[in-house]
Order: C-alpha cells, then structure tokens, then sequence
C-alpha cells in the first residue's frame, strides 16, 4: 500500500487523513501537540472542563466536528497518529521525527500541513518577559484557562487582535488596550472587499470590533516597550492616528500582525518558492490542489493564509491530488476548488486591511533587538550590509539575525525590511532564508543514547 | 512587582501537582505545562543568555524556543509544551556546564 505521511493535525491535516482513510489508505499522522485540532481548534488536556462553546464560540460546531472524526478514525485504526512529535528532517523519502523516541518513517508521498505561526514585527523593549505573540495569549486561555497578565495591551493588526480581545474580555482577563496599527482608511477599504468575499465572517468581526468601544484604537503607531530588566513588561508607548504620545500602563503586550506561513519543512522537502506581495512572504510554488513536487502536497495556513476554514478545504483537496496521481478513484474537487477561490479573495482583501507595518519596520532604531534569540540589534544587521551585501543568508551568516533558535521564524521578515530598505531594494530582492535541519531543536542524546526505530515497509 | 506572572481565569477544580524550581517547592494543577506552574508562582522562566533582560516564553506553540528550562539531571525542556509531572526537579539555567550561567 502506498505510505502517505501528514505532518499536522489541525483543520488541514485532518481533513486530509479523513479523505486517503475514506479511499483505504492508512496515513501516518504526525503532530507536535497532545491531542489533534492544531492551534485554532486546539484542545485543552484531558480533564478540563470547558465546553467548545465556551472555548470555540461561534466555532463550536466545526471544532467538535473535526475533532470527534478524527479521533473516530484513529480508534478504528483507519489513521496512525503519533502525536508530541516533532519532524526534525525529511531526506531520500525518509522521515527523521523525535517524540518519546527518535523514530524514521519512510513515505512515498508527503502532505505537509504545518500551518503558520504569528508574523512579528519586532517593537523596541520586545524582548523583555511579559511581551508574548497574540497566538500565545489564545493557546494560554484555551488551553490552559490562563491570562498572560492582569494588565494586557494587544497590539498589532489582523482578525486575531479583535477576536482575542472579546475572548479575554469574555473570560475575564484584564484587558487595558487594544492597538490597531492599520489606518481606518485601509480597513476601511478592504473591509468592503471582505464583506463581498465573506459577509457573515466580515460582519462578525465589525461586529465584535464595535463592543470594544473606546478600549480600541486605529492607525496607531508602536514606540517602545517600557520594562525592567527582572520584572518585565511595565507599559507601551505608542501614538493614535493624529500623532498624540501615550504610555499605557501594563504588565503584558501581546504582539502580531496576521500570520506566517511554516514553510521549514517544505523547503527541505525541495519545495520552490514564490514571494506572495499580498502576503508580502515567501510562499511555496504549487497549484491549486496543493501539488508543490514530486509527492509532495501542502495544504492550510502553510500553503495559504486562508484560515481554518479554507485549510479543511485546502486539506480535502491535497488528498484528492493525490489520490489522483495515485490514479484511484476521488472525491470531486469543483465545489471544493470554488470555495477555496473565495476565501483566497477574503484573504487578499484581509492582507490589504490589515497591512503589515512596513514603513514601520524599516525606520527601526538602531538599538532595536531584531533577533530575539540571541539579542541581535537592526544597528548591527545594518552594519553588517557592506560586508554581506544584501542576500538575506549572507547577511544572516554575518550578523546571526536568523541564525538563532527559533531558526528566523520571528525575525526574518523583518530582516528582510531592514536590508531591503537599507540597501535601495525592494523586499524580495534580498532573497529567502533557506531552512536547515532539523527545523526544531533536538538533544544531541537523541543522537546518541537510542538507536532510531526503522518502521515495518 | 512581586506578582506571579498568570492569572488563573477558569478551570481551577483540578488536583494539586507538587515540584520544584531552583530547590523550592511549588505547586501547579494536573493537566498544566510547566510554563503555567512556573508563571503562576513566578515573573519569569529564566535569563536571557544575550542580553540583561528575563524570558518568560514567547509563542507558547514550541516554535520560538524562548521557554527553556533545565531539569537537576541535566534535560532540557520547551516548558510550554511540556506537562508538569509531580516530583519534577526544575531549574532555571544550566547549571555548571562550563560556560553556562557565567
């Protein structure tokens, strides 16, 4: 039987193991998180309370939904799930992952569904404790049933600021602020765009936005964090649209600016890249199906920013493709393919609402750590430029910016800001960090104390 | 100032786990990370290596690596995605492998 292994197990990945499980295959499911759902529809650990209203809201039905077929199908053995594993290298058809044990899994074809992680633009004073990514502060209340702070500031832009803003409000989180910096004039603009697309999400989230009231504010511009050095977080100093100084007292900022596609593993995987000026990233080239090489398929948030919903459409496509390839009978793809190219015109509409903070980020101060990590500063990425010249890995190879822990996940879209607008360029022309294994952290012990575990052919 | 970090908003009827951080004894809930256990008892996990500053954790999705902690016998762990265990011994740096904490 053909070996089809699935890194992921959100709305993407699961609707892909559901689909190959209906046409008889048996896929390998590998996920980082304890139970299946991914990061929007995550789940709290066995032995919490809430329900998935209280936990999904408007949601509720899609994540029971979701997570009730999948769990279906791995207790009838349909779908093999090994799950708080991580997929460290992809090499010669060979899976290298690490969870309780240091495993290979051998495919012969790959749907990666690793979804996106938030998109940071870094703020003076970000690297203090207490300065999370909005992401982090929804995983903290679903998950765990906790507020990162007792004074929280959001700031940033995209659909998530809001909707994270009534979610602590509704839980009972303190919330203080909450910072938009894309103009009104753009929201404005897009937002229309967005109602064409999708008027029942759009008019939900304008909806939301006006129960904020006054704690909401547009057109905003980020200053600097204000925090000491052992306690953390103390306020955020920003200016509104007509250019007034605040300083708002707190103890948490959570910061994003929509999302970042996870592309790690595509790019070992032999992917090609393309860079997306609506997304302004680096997206993987494929078509419409999801089909980016040879047995290769991507689906959801690390194929395209289109959400949750279009990532259970992407994911049902993905295993249609390849079923395809396969030559086996499948599903149809029409209706599929249709509502795909309305939520990729939400997106779009979305990208131009909420802009990413460009401008912003290229004027950085020369003392603003860039790299998180490993505390590297936009002064010396900037000095290092005459030396590197702009390509974004020569310039990481010199300064470290990217270089750290977190592989560049948090800091290279805006090394590339900072290059691109010190050197003249436009922003793609400093190129793409090429990723290197493994795409997460590992114990050389791993390495060394137990031999890997070849699975059955 | 001297306020832990979380805030416990709901799901608080669970059993008490008992562990330690830098030799003191702590308390969290069964079904915590050991990021939550560390913040609801303290500001922060841990020192940054590159700068003067405290980390607390950053992505809470086991992406950015800011939530290292240390176990006695010398693991390392990503505290946001990783279950609190009774008995566990935890530490806030790497203790004296050379070069660590100087």
């Amino acid at each position: 039987m053909t070996r089809v292994l699935i890194v992921g197990a959100g709305p993407a990945g699961i609707r892909a193991a559901e689909v190959l499980a209906g046409a008889g295959l048996c896929p390998t499911v590998v996920d980082e998180g304890a139970r299946a759902g991914g990061q929007i529809y995550r789940r709290p650990p066995l032995g919490f309370g809430r329900t998935p209203e209280k936990l999904y809201g408007s949601e509720a039905g899609k994540a029971r939904a979701l997570h009730g077929r999948f769990d279906w199908l791995v207790a009838q053995g349909k779908v093999w799930h090994l799950p708080e594993t991580s997929v460290l290298a992809l090499r010669d058809g060979v899976a290298h992952v690490l969870g309780e044990t240091r495993r290979q899994i051998p495919y012969d074809r790959l749907i990666l569904a690793t979804g996106a992680t938030d998109r940071l633009a870094p703020v003076p004073g970000w690297q203090n404790a207490g300065v999370y990514s909005l992401g982090a502060a929804q995983i903290a209340l679903k998950a765990q049933g906790v507020a990162l702070g007792r004074q929280i500031v959001l700031a940033g832009t995209g659909p998530l600021l809001t909707l994270l803003a009534m979610q602590l409000r509704a839980a009972g989180a303190g919330l203080v602020a909450v910072l938009d910096t894309a103009p009104m004039r753009d929201q404005l603009r897009g937002g229309l765009a967005m109602a064409a697309a999708r008027p029942v999400v759009a008019l939900r989230g304008v909806s939301m936005r006006a129960r904020l009231g006054n704690l909401y504010h547009a057109g905003v511009t980020l200053e600097r964090i204000e925090a000491d050095p052992d306690h953390g977080v103390q306020a955020l100093h920003w200016r509104n649209a007509r250019g007034q100084s605040h300083r708002t007292a707190c103890d948490m900022a959570a910061l994003g600016w929509h999302l970042r596609a996870e592309t790690h593993l595509a790019d070992l995987a032999g992917a090609e890249f393309d860079w997306c000026p609506s997304a302004r990233q680096w997206l993987v080239r494929c078509d419409d199906m999801g089909r980016a090489g040879k047995d290769l398929y991507l689906a959801g948030d690390g194929q395209r920013l289109l959400g949750a919903d279009g990532a259970e459409l992407a994911g049902r496509l993905a295993a249609i493709a390849l079923l395809r390839d396969l030559g086996r009978p499948a599903p149809a793809a029409y209706g599929l393919l249709r509502r795909r190219a309305r939520m990729q015109r939400f997106a779009n509409a979305m990208a131009r609402a909420f802009p990413w903070p460009a401008e912003a980020v290229a004027a950085l101060p020369d003392d603003t750590v860039i790299c998180r990590c490993e505390g590297v500063t936009a002064g010396t990425l900037r000095a290092t430029l005459p030396a590197s010249g702009p390509e974004a890995n020569r310039a990481k190879a010199l300064s470290r910016v990217g270089m750290g822990r977190c592989q560049g996940r948090y800091c290279q879209l805006a090394g590339a800001e900072i290059i691109a607008a010190d050197q003249g360029l436009a922003v793609p022309r400093a190129g793409r960090l090429r990723a290197q294994p493994p795409a997460r952290p590992a114990p050389i012990g791993a390495w060394l104390s137990t031999p890997p575990e070849r699975e059955a052919e | 100032m001297s306020q832990p970090r979380l805030v416990r908003l709901a799901e608080t009827a669970r059993s008490p786990v008992r562990f330690s951080l830098d030799g003191e004894e702590l308390t969290g809930l069964e079904g915590d990370t050991v990021l939550t256990a560390i913040l609801l008892s303290r500001r922060a996990l841990r020192r940054a290596e590159f700068g003067p500053e405290a980390r607390a954790g950053f992505c809470l999705m086991g992406a950015c690596q800011d939530c290292w902690i240390w176990q006695e016998e010398g693991g390392r762990l990503r505290a946001c995605s990783t279950p609190l265990r009774a008995g566990m011994r935890l530490r806030s740096d790497a203790g004296d492998w050379p070069g660590a904490g100087a």
